[in-house]
């Protein structure tokens, strides 16, 4: 975001010379070749970050929310937490690991390795959501229902919220997994493969937080 | 989501591809711009409704009973029946008109052309924003048709009356649940339009666009999706705590020792009505800025561009933008002086309060300073312009009482607020409406709108929105409360029926004299004169385009940017403007 | 062109209901209404003073800039002038929002003094309801359990608690003039809002919260004020309304000794 060409230089000393004609150039969405794709990257990221910056007021708003609720009567009681929480924070930066190291194999030009080990993080992402079911089971089970505490309420609003997301973050690596077996990743997909893995990875960070909220303060 | 290379190479076929999921960015931002329209309707017919209940509180009006045989049997409105359509009307204004046609109707379509784009750098998202905003308001409207009608507790929501479920009222059942349903989905459609926005005035601006050339509609239209996207995020947080309050039994904003309508309410306890309040106004004060900044943008546009002179202080306009986007999450609390909040953090966000004014007034003396000097045509989009400064004015001094929480304590939840917050919202952003619609008619329809009536349309609509919302002022002087249905149990308000009876009448006159506006918005699509490419001699790179412009917007031609938006009247130059992608070098002694 | 005079006519129009007052305050019972009307005065000169200023300027610039064959002034805005005009503004909200800090801390910063007549309200949809702590100056006990309002015990005073046999219940607010009051602000169901014009003061009231408000009214201003509910509580909230009636000392004594005797 340059601020070349500022008005008082274009007025005094004239525009700059017009520029050679290659497509849309530096800021443009184009029509195939090298700089089409680059605008689309970027605006691929900067529309990934802007969803991140989304899910974070979303979960900001749940956390002040929290703060306020527990400091304000005395009936908060600290939910007890199922220890597969802990099985389930594993799988899941045990998958995100995954994915970067097939993103590394992609680098590397191994395309074998790309989907052996892009397939090992999906599976883990799906395996972290049973993990999360059989907590809700767990809990159910124990009679620890939504509104049995408020500290229940938000392990439940919260879980699901990120579940929710989840979803939608594995859908997009079920996507990319089903388009690597059949071989039709091109490197137009790059993208696609970056910015699900880039999602992913804010998730379990997400996750991280969580259960810091949950174990410190819930 | 798609990539920008996803839309089409071919201009699309048929009649669904084209018309109704349509992926080109301009038929989407007129889809938003007639589902505001129809919104806006429905919002002033129940404005009408409520205007006339206020006067004639026991006048039995023989289809008010067949529209609502329970809740105006005999033909006159119950009060709950008021306050549903109280509720609603602020909600369908606030969400589906002053939301939607100012950045989802001309954003959308004028954006990408503005910075030289072919279109959006989503447009499947894109498509799926609108059609998720229409959903939320067929899930709105439906609230009318349930069991027990819209909800009462107002566009605000406020717990317990809002959590406590039907017990508090009729239209609190599931009336409010799908209220709370709908707004979620409102939010969904919202963030997905604030992606696409951020991400294609952030990266598919064309070569010589840079951040500084762009035209304010543009630096308005990028800002507000900001606060959407931010806002709205909280909002959803919000209603996610308040259904579940209302459907299984969570105590988020229910404190305990509740008896409503002779009940103890058990299994709820520990609860925080402010909590509600902090979380909703967190969200609600950025919307009203995302309601009004893009008003201005279009105001700056309008000034600039019929005065022949560029913006006075574009810079400043900028970093006015940027400061009230920014000071606007610091300010909610100014909603909540009376609420029990802690009175020195009243006295924080009063103080931020007071500096928000400061970048609005700066952008009112640019307006002023932009006229000055300038070589003034007075076509209709103009006269809007000019009646959104003297709008803006009017609402915007109010504010200087209500930000202050010493004032606040006689005028809260009087008419002093509701004629402050109708000044600004209810019609300084509607003139910005009125004034792009008029502006860029010609460029999306390729026909020009009459004139003549629409001269009409602003002089009558001009005069009357003064006359119903100024008096209300003085009611708030005079303390009259607001939200009442109506006004016959309290002594004092007996001096001033005649004031709000001259009110009501202003408000049918002023909503007759729209059908004017409806006409010539029709009429022209079919019959107005053809436009030109350019028939305002405007310099922003839609103008050099055809009207209407082809699905690509540019076919084609890569457009370059050579200048700022706002070059008219160079000296030394035979036109009074320069075209930005205009690349002849131009000398001044600037 | 026709634009400027409409302005001007609309401008002057508002300026006059303004200063005729035409439709204005009640006049102030205290030394805190006082002091508002004070600040309220200051504010709307200044407001006055921007309004009519900017609609007579754009008035003023819609006659003389419109176009009559000459070219416009080419100019991008003057840095010192905008410097100069935003730290005027910024001077003058900045002042008028410090100036009215004493009326705010008078009013929630302040504790209430320690000779303050306690008196207990309940706001509930949709009537008011006032307790006095009688004689031996203490509340008695109450119980969710034991409201009754067709009984007249809105309040569920506990009738083995001695302390309350003394209080008193009243559906309207009686004070007497010239001594300070504390208020204790309770509601039982939805929010509510405690409102006397003449006061210049209002608070809402908050489930689940107890909220102090205190004031003093001035000798001699003996009369009955209304006390509207100015927070949506539902269906009812139009009609939700009691009064405040402040009485001198003496009719108050006689009035407390009336009461306890039913």
């Amino acid at each position: 975001m340059s601020m070349s060409g500022s008005l008082t230089q274009d007025t005094i000393q004239g525009p700059p010379p017009p520029p050679i004609d290659r497509g849309w150039g530096g800021g443009g969405s184009g029509s195939g070749g090298g700089e089409g794709r680059g605008a689309d990257r970027r605006a691929s990221f900067t529309a990934l970050f802007v969803l991140l910056a989304a899910s974070t007021m979303v979960f900001a708003a749940f956390t002040s929310a929290f703060v306020v609720r527990k400091g304000l009567s005395d009936d908060w009681v600290s939910m007890p937490k199922p220890p597969i929480l802990l099985v389930n924070t594993l799988v899941l930066l045990a998958s995100s690991f995954a994915l970067d190291l097939s993103r590394r194999a992609l680098k590397a030009g191994n395309r074998s390795r790309f989907n052996l080990w892009w397939s090992a993080g999906t599976g883990l992402g799906v395996l972290f959501l049973a993990g999360q079911a059989v907590a809700w089971h767990q809990l159910l089970q124990a009679g620890v229902f939504v509104a049995t505490n408020p500290s229940s309420s938000f392990f439940y609003v919260l879980t699901a919220s990120h579940a929710f997301h989840l979803v939608g973050g594995l859908a997009a690596l079920v996507y990319v997994d089903i388009q690597a077996w059949r071989l039709q990743l091109g490197p137009a997909k790059r993208t696609t493969i970056d910015i699900a893995a880039l999602f992913w990875h804010f998730l379990d960070g997400l996750w991280v937080y969580l259960m810091i909220l949950f174990y410190v303060w819930g | 989501m798609s990539s920008p290379h996803a839309h089409q190479a071919h201009a699309p076929q048929g009649f669904i591809r084209k018309y109704v999921f349509s992926l080109d960015h301009k038929v989407i931002g007129i889809q938003y711009y007639f589902l505001g329209l129809f919104s806006v309707l429905i919002g002033m017919s129940l404005s009408l409704l409520m205007r006339y209940h206020m006067v004639n509180p026991n006048v039995s009006v023989g289809w008010f009973g067949k529209l609502w045989p329970t809740a105006a049997a005999g033909g006159i409105m119950t009060p709950e029946l008021y306050l549903s359509l109280m509720t609603m009307h602020g909600t369908i204004m606030v969400f589906f008109v002053l939301t939607t046609v100012p950045q989802s109707g001309f954003g959308n379509y004028f954006l990408p052309i503005q910075i030289g784009a072919e279109d959006m750098a989503f447009p499947v998202l894109n498509m799926m924003s609108f059609w998720t905003t229409f959903l939320a308001l067929v899930v709105m409207v439906s609230a009318f048709f349930v069991q027990g009608g819209a909800p009462l507790a107002g566009w605000t929501a406020y717990p317990p009356l809002s959590a406590a479920g039907r017990i508090t009222g009729p239209g609190e059942g599931m009336g409010q649940n799908l209220w709370i349903i709908s707004i979620a989905i409102f939010c969904g459609a919202s963030l997905m339009g604030a992606i696409n926005f951020i991400a294609t005035l952030v990266d598919l601006r064309c070569k010589g666009m840079t951040l500084m050339r762009m035209p304010l509609t543009c630096w308005t239209w990028l800002v507000t999706a900001i606060l959407g996207l931010l806002g709205f995020a909280v909002l959803l947080a919000a209603g996610v705590l308040l259904i579940l309050d209302r459907t299984v039994g969570t105590s988020f904003f229910l404190p305990a020792g509740l008896m409503i309508n002779d009940k103890i309410i058990t299994g709820h306890s520990g609860g925080s009505p402010l909590l509600w309040q902090h979380l909703f106004w967190f969200f609600g004060h950025p919307e009203v800025y995302i309601a009004i900044l893009p008003g201005m943008g279009v105001a700056s546009q309008l000034l600039s561009t019929f005065s022949r002179k560029p913006v006075y202080g574009y810079k400043a306009m900028v970093y006015a933008i940027l400061s009230i986007g920014f000071l606007g999450f610091l300010v909610w609390g100014h909603h909540m002086f009376m609420s029990g909040l802690n009175p020195y953090s009243a006295m924080a966000f009063a103080t931020l309060t007071m500096c928000i004014g400061v970048p609005s007034a700066i952008k009112t003396f640019n307006w002023l300073g932009t006229l000055w000097g300038g070589k003034i045509h007075f076509t209709t989009a103009m006269l809007f312009a000019l009646g959104f400064v003297s709008l803006f004015v009017t609402g915007g001094v109010s504010g200087i009482f209500l930000g202050q929480p010493a004032l606040d304590l006689y005028f809260h939840d009087t008419y002093f607020v509701v004629g402050h917050f109708h000044m600004i919202m209810g019609v300084a952003a509607i003139f910005g409406m009125f004034g792009g619609t008029y502006f860029w008619f010609p460029k999306m329809f390729g026909r020009m709108m009459n004139e003549t009536i629409g001269k009409i349309h602003f002089y009558a609509t001009f005069i009357g929105v003064y006359a119903i919302f100024t008096p209300m002022h003085m009611l708030g002087i005079v303390g009259n409360p607001r939200r009442y249905a109506d006004f016959t149990n309290v002594e004092y308000l007996s001096g001033v029926m005649n004031v709000h009876q001259f009110m009501s009448y202003a408000a049918y006159l002023t909503a007759a004299v729209q059908v004017l506006f409806l006409f010539n918005l029709f009429w022209s699509l079919k019959k107005g004169k053809p436009a030109t490419e350019n028939p305002w001699n405007c310099t922003t790179l839609e103008w050099g385009i055809p009207s209407p412009p082809p699905f690509d917007n540019f076919a084609g031609v890569h457009p370059v940017v050579y200048r700022g938006a706002y070059e008219y009247s160079l000296p030394g130059v035979k036109e009074d403007y320069v075209m930005q992608t205009d690349p002849t070098p131009v000398r001044t002694e600037a | 062109m026709l634009l400027a005079p409409i302005i001007w006519a609309l401008a002057v129009a508002i300026v006059y209901f303004f200063v005729a007052k035409t439709w204005w305050f009640p006049p102030p019972i205290s030394q805190h209404g006082m002091a508002y009307d004070a600040q309220f005065n200051r504010t709307l000169v200044v407001v006055g003073v921007i309004f009519f200023l900017a609609q007579v300027v754009l008035g003023y610039a819609i006659v003389k800039f419109r176009n009559d064959g000459r070219r416009a002034t080419y100019s991008h805005g003057n840095n010192k002038m905008e410097s100069l005009w935003t730290s005027a503004t910024a001077l003058l909200f900045l002042s008028l929002v410090l100036m009215g800090t004493k009326i705010w801390a008078g009013v929630h910063f302040d504790e209430a003094p320690p000779d303050a007549i306690p008196i207990e309200v309940l706001s509930k949809q949709f009537a008011w309801n006032f307790r006095y702590p009688g004689p031996d100056g203490i509340f008695g006990h109450t119980d969710l359990h034991l409201v009754n309002d067709a009984a007249g015990n809105p309040f569920g005073i506990d009738d083995k608690d001695p302390a309350g046999k003394d209080d008193i219940v009243s559906a309207s607010l009686k004070i007497p003039a010239g001594k300070p009051i504390k208020l204790i602000l309770h509601s039982r169901d939805v929010i509510h809002n405690f409102f006397v014009r003449e006061l210049r003061m209002k608070q809402d009231i908050v489930p689940g919260m107890e909220i102090p408000l205190h004031f003093d009214t001035e000798p001699g201003t003996v009369g009955i004020y209304e006390v509207p509910c100015s927070e949506l509580c539902g269906l009812g909230h139009f009609q939700m309304r009691t009064t405040m009636q402040v009485m001198s000392p003496a009719d108050f004594e006689k009035w407390k000794q009336d009461q306890a005797q039913k």
